[in-house]
């Protein structure tokens, strides 16, 4: 695991953490910590809770119950100050479509407070393959390029912890390479934090230094993924996953 | 086919640190990026920028020449022709306002964007507070627009009041931001389903708030509650300045205060419907 500090303050900690909407308990009491530079995939199946968790780490969601930290600092209480330190993107929310890809970025660069806008945009787009898009209006974009701009979006102020949902679900098997050895990259050059989902298994095995398997609003299994596929006897976490998701049989730690 | 083709993703692209300049609290830069949002726009979309000027201009030019055949009815009655044009112009700055509030929240519902910016380092006040002086930009736009069409076509020249009509101006708009936030929470709360609030909340309010007529024309039970609203009292005090009179200074206090209580009351319910968002998780299902 290059570049990450276990002894550092967490770059996320979550101890006990429940959210229930009525009586319908979405994260059963769950505790995890990130480490600085950690790369962590959260996997589980539709409904587990992974969405109800980013939600929480990012204080779009109040938990029921149970403590979130991000750098240090609680979440939602210190909202404004974790916001300015992390980003997030996701396939299932867009940019506004009817500006350019120059005014997106300028508009969130401002969100962020980034000083040297352009030359980040500038940067970032050449890296994901968008240079010379700046003028092109963002709804013509195809869905992978739309997914590339999103991460760009999601990098422009430089955070400290990204978290990403699905981040390459639109994209290409070539594309979806790139774009982790992108992420790899920027990993080791600034030392941040990424902690994503996916329900690419074999993406997961190859990108994260540590997996947080979710199910039915619990983690069932965590630690590095040939670690857990031991544990768990199973020869891939597609192999797990299915049997979580498929038969809904119950997969155990021997 | 695409005009212009991408390169392919290559991680050995220099990209400089980021140079970050955070400003806890309220941040005018913040503020600045959602309004460059609004006004990127507008710039963008011809369509949409005469959206803004068509409809008052076409209820101008209803409204006026009605007056104006009205004035001839009853011989040549100027003030009736200085009431509905007046009315209808004050009434377009406060129905402007309060729907830029709310519309501004829409575009970024309707572009599933809300995510991205509820989860940068904005904060609800500022994210308020940029809608509230985009209605401010654009009614400065409309207001000038309306001022001199009637002047050029009904010979009515709101300016030579001066500065009599301004804090009724200047109370229509804290009611205007007042009913805008509180229809935005609405829209909140209560879903996609309910933008139609946008367009059509202000007018529930209009018969009350006496825009085009006296609000002693009202039954006297609906009198009593027409005083209750920040914009009765504004029209009325228009009316006394259209007509010659001095500016009726209570009217400006009455609007005041219930336009503090107003103001008091949406920043409570905004509040409460985003501790309601927070809790059920109505910024994530609002876009669905």
């Amino acid at each position: 695991m290059a570049g990450v500090d276990q002894h550092a303050v967490p770059a996320i900690a979550v101890e006990q953490l429940t959210k229930a909407f009525g009586r319908l308990v979405v994260v059963d009491d769950i505790s995890f910590s990130v480490a600085p530079g950690e790369i962590v995939g959260f996997l589980g199946p539709n409904g587990a809770g992974k969405t109800t968790t980013l939600a929480m780490l990012l204080g779009l969601l109040r938990p029921t119950r149970g403590r979130v930290r991000v750098l240090g600092l609680p979440m939602p209480q210190a909202r404004q100050r974790v916001l300015a330190r992390v980003n997030f993107t996701s396939p299932y929310v867009s940019l506004p479509g009817n500006l350019s890809v120059r005014e997106n970025l300028t508009v969130f660069a401002r969100l962020y407070g980034v000083r040297n806008a352009r030359s980040r945009m500038e940067g970032l787009l050449a890296r994901f393959g968008l240079a010379g898009m700046e003028g092109r209006t963002t709804g013509r974009l195809s869905s992978g390029e739309s997914t590339r701009l999103g991460l760009v979006k999601a990098l422009l102020n430089d955070p400290q912890v990204l978290f990403l949902d699905e981040p390459t679900a639109s994209l290409d098997p070539d594309g979806a390479e790139r774009v982790r050895e992108i992420l790899r990259q920027i990993r080791a050059e600034r030392g941040m934090t990424i902690f994503y989902t996916s329900h690419n298994m074999q993406e997961v095995e190859r990108l994260s230094d540590r997996i947080l398997f979710l199910h039915r609003g619990r983690v069932i299994a965590e630690g590095p993924p040939r670690d857990v596929l031991r544990r768990f006897e199973r020869d891939t976490l597609e192999r797990m996953f299915l049997d979580l998701a498929r038969e809904g049989q119950e997969v155990s730690a021997p | 086919m695409s005009a212009v083709r991408a390169a392919a993703p290559g991680p050995t692209s220099p990209v400089p640190p980021a140079e970050i300049a955070l400003r806890p609290g309220i941040s005018a830069g913040r503020i600045v990026a959602l309004l460059l949002r609004q006004l990127f726009l507008y710039r963008r979309s011809m369509i949409r920028s005469l959206e803004i000027i068509y409809w008052p201009v076409l209820d101008l030019l209803v409204w006026g020449f009605l007056s104006v055949y009205v004035a001839r009815l009853r011989g040549g009655a100027g003030v009736a022709v200085a009431f509905l044009i007046g009315g209808m112009i004050l009434w377009d700055i406060f129905f402007r306002v309060q729907q830029a509030i709310s519309v501004s929240f829409l575009e970024d519902v309707w572009t599933r964007n809300l995510v991205n910016v509820f989860v940068s380092p904005i904060s609800t006040v500022e994210f308020l507070l940029a809608t509230m002086l985009l209605g401010v930009m654009k009614i400065v736009v409309i207001g000038f627009l309306l001022a001199a069409l009637a002047l050029a076509l009904y010979a009515f020249n709101i300016f030579q009041y001066g500065l009599g009509l301004l804090p009724f101006v200047l109370n229509l708009i804290l009611a205007a931001w007042g009913m805008g936030i509180i229809t935005t929470a609405l829209i909140l709360r209560f879903g996609q389903g309910a933008e139609a609030l946008a367009w059509a909340l202000a007018f529930l309010f209009q018969p009350f708030s006496a825009v085009f007529y006296p609000v002693a024309v009202l039954p006297p039970a609906l009198q009593a509650a027409a005083w209750i609203l920040p914009t009765t009292h504004a029209f009325e005090g228009m009316r006394a300045v259209l007509a010659g009179r001095a500016v009726p200074w209570a009217h400006v206090g009455w609007a005041a205060v219930e336009n503090a209580v107003l103001l008091g009351l949406a920043a409570a319910v905004f509040a409460w419907v985003m501790r309601i968002a927070r809790e059920t998780g109505l910024l994530l299902r609002t876009e669905g």
